[in-house]
């Protein structure tokens, strides 16, 4: 058997861009493939199939029994077919349910079956929530060790190094225990060198610390870069990547994602946990056959394993559900609903165990307060959304045009490079001003905090008048001049992030974008807050505020504008409705301020969407071409399924198999020639009547195990399809069945069937293809890829770019 | 009954395949959450903050002390009190005391195991940069598998070191077949992030 023929390595794909129907080509070397260990693995180590101990003559029983290991899984970069999961997971059901009648053991492995996805729902939120808390705890050490050591244990980052000893009221950074790098070396920290000391370390830890995030990434998981949002959008609509959830890319990007977040880069770890938490969910898969085998059931605990990811991020098990729910997932069946819930609940439940933060909280800027807002602040508020929602347009727009010259031209070829600049750009930025020395999540943390007599930094060196104190309540204040400077380094700070952000998401690092989009929203926010707050105090007697804001009430909440900044320009960039605005408020525990957030998530949204239509995922999955079917979008042309069908007139005939007329060889030669992914079966070439679909690599698989395992096939055999063979003179060889590996309910549409409800049933049913007939004959095929480019160029986009099938 | 057998054995040659690996998980999961659990209160983890802000001529200050939880409060805590008798009511009003709890085994065990995987990862790369060539110069079918321009189909396979059909039956050269997979697996991803910018732009 000439094995070579059939050894084709499995990204072949490059070469033939323009077929229509190429995929990957057949690897029979499952070893390079496949990430996980299945079954025997080396080539020709076939002797584990079905039936080991019977003769192999038993040609029809054998096929009928079990699949050959192989048949039913997918090659890399291809898309599954749904309709054939769910039906197998429907029939693996029925015959379980069927055999728990038989005896005890089979009535407990019915109850453990039912009972596993529950199991593995609480392994993941474990796994999830360990991990998140180990990310917290080190980056919060490694982004501290930029600046100092300390010397009671060197594990401590700063506030737990100064946990102990007494801090003055103003100065609650300084304790005897924590020594800056100049501090260290030096032995004193005043002075000019001692603060250019200080740069220069910053400088150099956050250089080493990135630089080994990309080594790390380059050398041993090049798919652990980035957001994986984008990715996990294209997996969980059907799309096979193999290896991106896998073990190392695990590893990697818990490791690197750290070694990033610490470095100062203006980058989140919220996308990347998203990732993490669906590594985990792809592993622990393993452990359970129902999952293992099955590719629909495994993208519902994908589904799952996204919610407790952003569970864990930002402490908001519903907003999890619903992020996944929104953004994610693809199909999202009621029933996964519950078990995402469970999961995001066990997640940060585990993580408030690990209470990587100290006080018991899950997200270091959880606030909580209760102040009471206007119906006039909806104003600013809307304002702060038309803003959230330009800069959001304005963000994605120069991200997906710079990634795009990342792609195409030298600036490419040297990641480690690019990472080195950007970070050592960012960090000479960073440093002399305050507010962006300190780590994002510090900094809107503070931002989101209202100022009261109890803080001493500078956004809050209000002009305090103790003799109207009474009690805790504060009357509305002048700024002291802490607070303008505060608003200059913002300023300035804001300038630097909205531009920095552009080059550094899309990196080879994990990076993730809603803690910088966040950071963005809030010093904007706060911005407007203070200003709204100080002419509210300086002009009481206007018409506007004469109603509510009277002399020495509290009216304004900086911190309140600075949370609605936050969530419009989080929503400008990712379109987020329903999620973001239960995470917000899940974040700040207030349900009083929803309206705001809603107002401005809303007008956010509305501006966003009318300058460019895609949030920023979708636009880097259109960047990268993936075969991602958008759900959301209409189709609203008026054209037919013969518009669109394969082959067009110019093409050569479509290319089928008969149902009992072709040998092996035949077979062999259509499968050698073509590219395609699957072919008809017709009852013969004259009628050309549909009898079913068949897939190359089940094809491939059945030939080569049966040349090898069942005796008397030769490449005069002949192949049949149906029920009983044909009747042939005795003298010729035994026949070869593959009736098992026929899908024969193929669905099918007419050639005048309005492409509008073509799209939709490859939506709703998750087609990868479907054959179309004109007055009952097979015409065409329609593939998934046809659709998208079929799109794409109704959208005058370029048809090309879809790389994948 | 009798065709049960293989399998049965193949079927419990995998289960303890991944029995294997989830006990390996398991203990990994269990060592993350047994020092929270196990940190008794020691006198180091707990502590009793209470900010009291500028009160007349008096100014801000925060004090610190390690009481239990109903301990906390202002009177137990803010010692010595700065104000006399009769206003000590007014100014506790205005501190703020917090409880709160950190457990320092937890973040020691977790910085080590994170210094200590970077440091195996940096080790694994520096011995595949460095030491693994000079290992595998006598083998030349493995040249190609470290030069990323080579045309990987017909090379990297043809090149692999494990014969089809000869079954890898030691340790030593299972581990091998497994490391030249996942080194081709790498070397495949790279390609398509880093060279052909297939994906993840």
């Amino acid at each position: 058997m000439d094995q070579k023929s059939y050894r084709r390595g499995s990204f072949q794909s490059s070469t033939s861009d323009e077929d229509m129907l190429e995929i990957a080509g057949a690897s029979l070397d499952f070893t390079v493939a496949d990430d996980d260990p299945p079954l025997d693995r080396e080539m020709g180590g076939f002797s584990s199939y079905n039936g080991g101990g019977m003769n192999g003559t038993s040609t029809m029983m054998d096929f009928l029994e079990e699949p050959l290991p192989g048949v039913g899984t997918y090659e890399d970069f291809n898309t599954i077919d749904w309709v054939r999961e769910k039906s197998r997971d429907r029939d693996r059901h029925r015959e379980i349910t069927s055999r728990s009648k038989e005896s005890t053991w089979a009535l407990i492995h019915s109850v453990s079956d039912a009972f596993s996805g529950w199991l593995l729902m609480l392994l993941i939120g474990l796994l999830a929530g360990s991990l998140a808390g180990l990310i917290d705890i080190s980056a919060h050490w490694m982004t501290d060790l930029k600046e100092g050591v300390c010397l009671a244990g060197f594990w401590f980052n700063h506030e737990h190094c100064c946990w102990k000893s007494n801090t003055t009221f103003t100065d609650r950074d300084k304790c005897p225990e924590w020594m800056s790098w100049s501090q260290l070396i030096l032995g004193h920290g005043e002075g000019a060198f001692a603060y250019i000391l200080n740069y220069f370390m910053y400088v150099a830890w956050a250089l080493l610390f990135s630089l080994l995030a990309v080594l790390l990434v380059k050398g041993f998981a090049p798919y652990a870069c980035g957001s994986g949002i984008p990715e996990i959008k294209t997996i969980l609509s059907g799309f096979i990547i193999r290896g991106y959830l896998g073990k190392w890319t695990l590893i990697i990007k818990t490791i690197t994602l750290v070694l990033a977040v610490s470095s100062g880069l203006s980058l989140g770890k919220e996308g990347p946990l998203v990732h993490v938490a669906c590594c985990c969910g792809n592993i622990l898969c393993h452990l359970f056959t129902k999952y293992r085998k099955n590719e629909a059931k495994r993208r519902e605990v994908l589904s799952a394993a996204a919610a407790a990811g952003v569970s864990v991020a930002f402490g908001a098990p519903i907003g999890g559900v619903l992020f996944s729910l929104e953004e994610v997932s693809y199909y999202f069946p009621l029933k996964t609903l519950w078990r995402s819930f469970f999961a995001a609940l066990v997640a940060a439940f585990t993580l408030r165990s690990i209470n990587p933060f100290g006080n018991s909280r899950l997200v270091l800027f959880y606030v909580e307060f209760h102040m009471p807002w206007h119906l006039l602040e909806l104003i600013p508020f809307i304002l702060l959304g038309i803003f959230g929602g330009l800069w959001g347009a304005f963000f994605i727009r120069s991200n997906i045009a710079w990634c795009r010259r990342r792609k195409s031209t030298k600036l490419g070829r040297y990641p480690v490079l690019e990472v080195l600049v950007v970070t050592a750009l960012t960090a000479i930025l960073a440093f002399p001003n305050e507010y962006t020395r300190m780590s994002t999540s510090e900094l809107i943390s503070e931002l989101f905090n209202d100022c009261g007599i109890l803080d001493s930094s500078q956004l809050c060196e209000y002009v305090n008048d103790f003799n109207s104190t009474k009690g805790d309540d504060l009357p509305d204040r002048a700024a002291g001049p802490g607070v303008y400077t505060a608003m200059w380094q913002l300023a300035l700070a804001l300038l630097m992030k909205v531009f920095i952000t552009i080059f550094t998401f899309g990196m080879k690092v994990p990076s993730g974008l809603f803690i910088p989009s966040m950071a963005v929203g809030a010093i904007a926010g706060r911005l407007l807050g203070v200003a709204m707050e100080q002419l509210a105090f300086y002009h009481h007697d206007w018409a506007i505020f004469s109603g509510w804001c009277s002399q020495g009430a509290d009216c304004i909440t900086p911190g309140l504008y600075a949370m609605v900044g936050a969530a419009a320009c989080l929503g400008g960039v990712t379109r987020m409705t329903v999620s973001l605005v239960v995470i917000m408020f899940e974040l700040t525990g207030g349900l009083e301020y929803i309206v705001p957030l809603m107002a401005a998530a809303m007008t956010s949204k509305w501006v966003a969407d009318a300058i460019g239509r895609e949030g920023i995922y979708d636009a880097h999955i259109r960047l990268n071409g993936y075969p991602f079917l958008e759900a959301k979008e209409e189709f609203s042309h008026k054209t037919l399924s013969m518009d669109v069908m394969r082959p067009r007139r110019s093409d050569p005939p479509l290319t089928v198999i008969t149902q009992d007329s072709m040998t092996v060889e035949d077979v062999e030669t259509i499968v050698n020639e073509t590219t395609y992914s699957g072919y008809p079966v017709v009852v013969s070439r004259e009628s050309q009547r549909l009898v079913g679909f068949v897939l190359r690599r089940d094809l491939i698989i059945s030939i080569e195990n049966a040349r090898k395992k069942q005796e008397g096939i030769v490449s005069t055999s002949i192949i049949y399809f149906t029920d009983h063979s044909p009747p042939l003179p005795p003298s010729s060889p035994s026949m070869l069945k593959l009736r098992s590996i026929l899908d024969l309910s193929p669905f099918t549409v007419t050639d005048q069937t309005p492409m509008e409800i073509v799209v939709d049933i490859f939506r709703k049913l998750g087609l990868r293809q479907c054959l179309v007939t004109h007055n009952g004959k097979l015409l065409g095929i329609i593939t998934k890829k046809d659709v998208l480019k079929h799109i794409a160029q109704l959208a005058n986009q370029d048809p090309d770019s879809i790389l994948f099938n | 009954c009798a065709f049960l057998f293989p399998q049965a054995s193949r079927m419990f040659a995998q289960c303890l395949q991944r029995c294997v690996s989830s006990v390996v998980l398991m203990a990994l999961l269990c060592c993350l959450l047994s020092p929270p659990a196990e940190a008794s209160k020691s006198s180091e983890d707990i502590r009793c903050k209470c900010i009291c802000p500028p009160y007349r001529n008096v100014s801000g200050h925060i004090y610190n002390r390690n009481v239990s939880q109903k301990d906390c409060t202002c009177l137990h805590v803010v010692q010595p009190m700065p104000v006399p008798g009769s206003d000590v009511e007014a100014y506790c009003l205005l501190c703020e005391c917090r409880y709160e709890e950190r457990s320092t085994t937890t973040i020691k065990v977790i910085i080590i195991i994170y210094l200590s995987v970077v440091g195996a990862l940096l080790l694994y790369m520096a011995f595949l940069v460095l030491v693994d060539p000079l290992i595998r110069k006598p083998d030349a079918y493995s040249q190609p598998l470290h030069n990323e321009e080579e045309n990987e189909d017909a090379r990297s396979l043809a090149a692999s070191p494990a014969v089809p059909g000869a079954r890898p039956n030691t340790v030593l050269e299972r581990v091998e077949g497994a490391q030249q997979r996942w080194k081709r697996q790498v070397q495949e991803q790279r390609k398509t992030v880093f060279d052909r910018h297939k994906m993840l732009s």
